[in-house]
């Protein structure tokens, strides 16, 4: 409220370059991986080598496939903190699944995602039908799952010699040159995008997350949308899981322990807003794609690891000042849209 | 207001149902159980958690959250680590540690009030960049060396008595925040601000200087927990605390505090603190496994918030059943 | 209604829970529903139960769920077995000195005869097991050392000056010519044990004779498998004339061999260490990791265990210069504590195709 001259019409030149910053976020964003990539790639050219770019897609894949369940949550104004050991535990239940030869690879990928869901499931009755705040009942799940993975696996690791030969050359495999990971979190993130924009659900997960009176006046069943949120996102969980094991080879039950943080940094750097009903999928996945980057870069550049923890922190807080700081100059025509327009056509807003 | 105090009451009473129930449960497991050294472990075990806790619990009542606090923990052990190295005396060294520990949370307080952002994802930021900095401080290597007062505070415990020196911080610690957040207007406050802000700051209270100076407290708290910490450790690592955010949240929650701001006690987040020491304590004495604690701590924290609110549906229906009136949207809150 | 009536529920079930938990421990512990005076044996304090033959030793590694620990805790049982003691084995899922010291405590308090630890930090757990000596309690360190003053006994994997120069001898055979970058993947940064041998061989690289050898860098992967390849991959990408991997952890070294087979460059990226056979019997086979060593684990928790009873026994006191022998270990030969309480295992045994399948562990 303080800066009333350009909440108007933003007419200065830096005005008109936040402004389309902010209605463009993906865009800026990838254009930053791009100006990322090509300073970095002049101090270490071997970052654009295409055994180090299939490497970091790689990685940026598992999370932003988990981003992308995430951002469902998030839009809802709730918060799934279990991912990281949903990922974990089907991480190690598909590779123990393998290396016993129970199932044959295929039937235990569609397992692992399958358990994945049922994981999301749960955390969807404890929120949309227990009530419980979505922070309580997923730090609760978090440390429950993760003690599931411990019981399960005690001591044990799954490493690659045990797993059926070839099931983890998926990992380097490509199609037409480019990495399979990379391609399947591709069609997650347009499949998602789709479905955001294009269906009763995915204008109605915006409604619930952006205004949950006018959504509730309009009808739609805020529980129904939020329950089918964890679900989606403890499948996309399990997705990640299951290309966890595959990329890294070796699981124990510590897997994947910690990565809550990279995949909500995703999220939030990438534009979605923590407060629910704004946001997209195409932008947690590019926040997960610069995140991977940046990490990269600092292994490139032979700067010491202890960095990155502190750079990460600043990636975040930067992401979500300038975030708010666009949000204050656009307040106007967002709140407009939120409360009219956003109920009715949520998807739409701030796209 | 009375009330309200009545009825919170009753969830510290019922804490300290389970907890006397769970002594019962590890006297009958075992002989050692009640015995002053388990008494003084079992104490030790969470003391930095608990003092942690206190200041969280204000925060959450005010409606914000602070998950930083583990990496703040790590940052004060590294720094005074490093400033031990260096030469500096603990004398001069603790304050400063203190002072970083503000700042700290002036940082996290000036980011969710000075720019509005939400403190769940300032404090996940900052959660990253404090470790950071702990890392970027120390580096590798462990400090060790300090002075044989300073470790005894740390590990030992008042002579004659089964009390861990640190928890004659702890309780002063407590009942100082206790007083504030139950009778004086300060608490007021932050119950009326965790309720309903803008209300609050219609009504005069100055909503972004309090949880300005609340996140202030948190930092500066958890950077004495990284004191305590590095005292009963008798070193200094970069990555000390790491995980402790969520057993403090747990304390804050399984003590009563609703989530989502405006109510919650002192009294419930110590209990909680001594229920959960007393539950690590009979588990680790009945050898359970690790996994199990783990499984059963989560559970614990959902169960908490399950059954109430199962019961108030049950009884909801019931009402609508009998004819009554529909519940308002939202009335099914957490309690 | 009052939502006390559901707080009351909640409570309900939540004692419940703990009950079912404690219960539900039953597997690994009877003791927590069974009635304190006969507690089953197996999980029982020794003050409670005298134990009949050996004595009631509690092994805490720095972390449950590791298979290193796993394979030591097979040869501990195995001299429990034949001495007629009690072994239990308790320990957190993390590696951490925080969830470490609570566990050396309450195993204090349950009067083991001996606590055989794995510190996670030297000093830290210090404090706590120094408690256990003055309760009377017999400590021996195996695997990673407490600070000196707080074990009666160290039970040292092998003599840690000879693994540096054996890594070293390792990079040298493995680098073409003896000649081109070498690179180190060692566990978390502060490790001591990783940081004393990666030291040594540091030293043992000015040797003339590994002139040729240039060791770039010294990258850590904190004995996470995911992080640990992703640095490994990281050295492969920085360094692309790299010829040796040389990864003293367990967990580092396998991260290693899988990345260099997975880049399929096998041929010109070796990768060495010390590492448990069964993870690396693939890896010595096609050629990746054509040797590298460790000391035998199932012998080392063995060892830790009759050192535990025979400080129980008073056969020894740890004392700088006694003696003492265990069969079938060091070939019947006496072992004898050398300074600051340290007893070896024994050298470090190189791994080669020839005889790695002569080993299980």
């Amino acid at each position: 409220m303080a800066e009333p001259a350009v909440l108007e019409r933003p007419t200065g030149w830096a005005g008109r370059v936040i402004t389309l910053a902010a209605r463009q976020r993906e865009l800026t964003l990838a254009g930053l991986i791009v100006v990322l990539a090509a300073l970095v790639a002049l101090q270490a050219p071997q970052l654009l080598s295409s055994s180090n770019l299939a490497q970091v897609t790689a990685q940026a894949s598992i999370i932003g496939i988990a981003a992308v369940g995430q951002t469902l949550v998030i839009l809802t104004r709730n918060v799934d903190l279990s991912v990281e050991s949903t990922i974990g535990l089907v991480a190690f239940v598909v590779a123990e699944v393998l290396a016993q030869r129970m199932l044959e690879p295929a039937a235990a990928i569609a397992f692992g995602v399958g358990l994945g869901l049922v994981l999301g499931v749960a955390n969807g009755v404890l929120v949309a039908l227990l009530n419980v705040p979505s922070i309580v009942a997923t730090l609760g799940t978090l440390s429950i799952y993760r003690g599931i993975d411990f019981l399960l696996a005690g001591g044990k690791q799954v490493t690659l010699t045990d797993l059926p030969p070839g099931y983890t050359d998926a990992a380097r495999a490509t199609v037409v040159g480019i990495p399979l990971f990379f391609l399947v979190a591709v069609a997650i993130i347009a499949a998602f995008a789709v479905i955001l924009r294009q269906t009763t659900f995915g204008r109605q997960l915006y409604a619930v997350g952006s205004n949950p009176e006018a959504a509730a006046i309009l009808g739609i069943r805020s529980r129904l949308i939020v329950f089918v949120a964890f679900a989606l996102c403890g499948m996309l969980a399990g997705v990640a899981g299951v290309l966890w094991g595959i990329e890294f080879g070796t699981i124990n039950a510590t897997a994947a322990t910690g990565v809550v943080l990279q995949v909500v940094a995703a999220c939030v750097v990438g534009g979605v807003n923590i407060f629910g009903g704004s946001g997209t999928v195409v932008g947690a996945g590019l926040g997960a794609l610069f995140l991977g980057f940046i990490s990269n870069a600092l292994i490139l550049l032979r700067l010491s690891q202890f960095w990155l923890q502190a750079i990460y922190g600043i990636v975040i807080l930067v992401a979500v000042s300038i975030d708010a700081l666009v949000t204050r100059r656009l307040a106007r025509s967002t709140t407009v849209r939120r409360s009219f327009v956003g109920a009715a056509a949520a998807g739409r807003a701030r796209r | 207001m009375t009330a309200a105090v009545a009825r919170l009451a009753r969830w510290e009473i019922l804490l300290g149902l389970v907890l006397l129930a769970l002594l019962g449960v590890g006297q009958a497991m075992s002989a050692v159980f009640l015995t002053p050294r388990n008494v003084a472990n079992l104490t030790a075990a969470l003391i930095e958690v608990a003092i942690m806790a206190l200041p969280l619990a204000l925060i959450v009542i005010a409606g914000e959250i602070d998950l930083s606090v583990e990496s703040m923990v790590g940052l004060a052990c590294a720094l005074l680590g490093f400033l031990w190295a260096a030469g500096v005396p603990l004398e001069a060294g603790i304050p400063i540690v203190l002072v970083v520990g503000a700042l700290g949370g002036l940082l996290n307080g000036v980011l969710v009030t000075g720019f509005g952002l939400p403190s769940l994802v300032v404090t996940i930021g900052t959660l990253a960049l404090f470790r950071g900095l702990a890392l970027v401080v120390l580096g590798p290597q462990g400090v060790s060396g300090f002075p044989d007062a300073f470790t005894t505070f740390g590990f030992g415990t008042v002579p004659g008595t089964p009390i861990p020196w640190p928890a004659l911080v702890f309780l002063p610690l407590a009942v100082i925040l206790g007083v504030v957040l139950h009778a004086t207007w300060i608490g007021r406050q932050i119950y009326a601000v965790g309720k309903n802000a803008s209300a609050a700051r219609f009504s005069g209270v100055r909503v972004l200087r309090l949880k300005l100076a609340l996140f202030v407290l948190s930092g500066t708290i958890a950077a004495l927990a990284g004191v305590i910490l590095t005292a009963r450790f008798a070193s200094a690592r970069a990555d000390v605390g790491q995980g402790m955010t969520l057993t403090v949240v747990t304390v804050v929650l399984l003590g009563g505090v609703n989530i989502f701001g405006g109510r919650g006690t002192i009294p419930g987040v110590v209990l909680a603190a001594l229920t959960l020491a007393v539950l690590g304590n009979v588990l680790r004495l009945g050898n359970v496994s690790a996994e199990i604690q783990s499984i059963a701590i989560g559970a614990l924290l959902v169960v908490s918030v399950v059954i109430p609110n199962l019961a108030h549906q049950v009884q909801a229906l019931y009402r609508r059943v009998r004819g009554g009136r529909h519940l308002p949207a939202g009335a099914v809150g957490t309690g | 209604m009052t939502h006390r009536s559901h707080r009351l529920v909640a409570l309900g079930a939540a004692v419940a829970l703990l009950a079912a938990a404690c219960g539900s421990g039953g597997g690994s512990s009877p003791a927590a529903s069974a009635p304190a005076s006969e507690a089953p044996a197996g999980s029982a304090p020794a003050s409670e139960v005298p134990a009949a033959g050996g004595p009631n030793v509690v092994f805490i590694p720095k972390a449950v769920n590791n298979p290193y620990f796993d394979a030591a805790a097979e040869g501990a049982r195995k001299a429990a077995d034949e001495l007629g003691g009690q072994f239990t084995q308790i320990g957190s899922n993390n590696a951490v000195a925080a969830e470490q010291i609570p566990f050396i405590q309450d195993a204090t308090t349950q009067g083991y005869d001996a606590i055989v630890v794995s510190a996670t930090g030297a000093d830290e757990v210090a404090p706590a097991l120094k408690a256990a000596m003055d309760a009377g309690i017999k400590v021996v360190g195996y695997d990673s050392s407490p600070a000196s003053g707080a074990y009666h006994v160290f039970v040292n994997q092998t003599d840690f000056s000879l693994i540096g120069g054996a890594m070293a001898q390792w990079a040298c055979d493995l680098a073409p010519d003896c000649t081109g970058e070498i690179a180190i993947l060692s566990a978390t940064a502060t490790a001591t044990n990783q940081n004393a041998w990666i030291a040594d061989m540091e030293d043992a690289l000015k040797d003339p004779k590994f002139a040729n050898l240039t060791l770039v860098e010294t990258v850590y992967g904190d004995d996470d498998p995911q992080k640990s390849t992703t640095q490994a991959q990281g050295l492969l990408q920085k360094y692309p004339n790299l010829k040796v991997i040389v990864a003293p952890t367990t967990v580092g070294i396998l991260a290693a061999a899988q990345v260099v087979k997975q880049a399929g460059v096998s041929d010109a990226v070796k990768v060495t260490g010390l590492g448990l056979p069964n993870d690396m019997k693939e890896f010595v086979k096609d050629g990746t990791t054509p040797k590298f060593g460790l000391w035998s684990v199932p012998d080392l928790g063995y060892l830790a265990y009759h050192v535990a009873a025979k400080l129980v026994a008073g056969e020894i006191t740890g004392a700088e210069g006694e003696t003492f022998t265990v069969p079938g270990l060091n070939d019947d030969q006496p072992y004898t504590i050398g300074p600051d309480s340290v007893v070896i295992l024994g050298p470090p045994f190189e791994f080669t195709p020839e005889n790695i399948d002569q080993f299980n562990f």
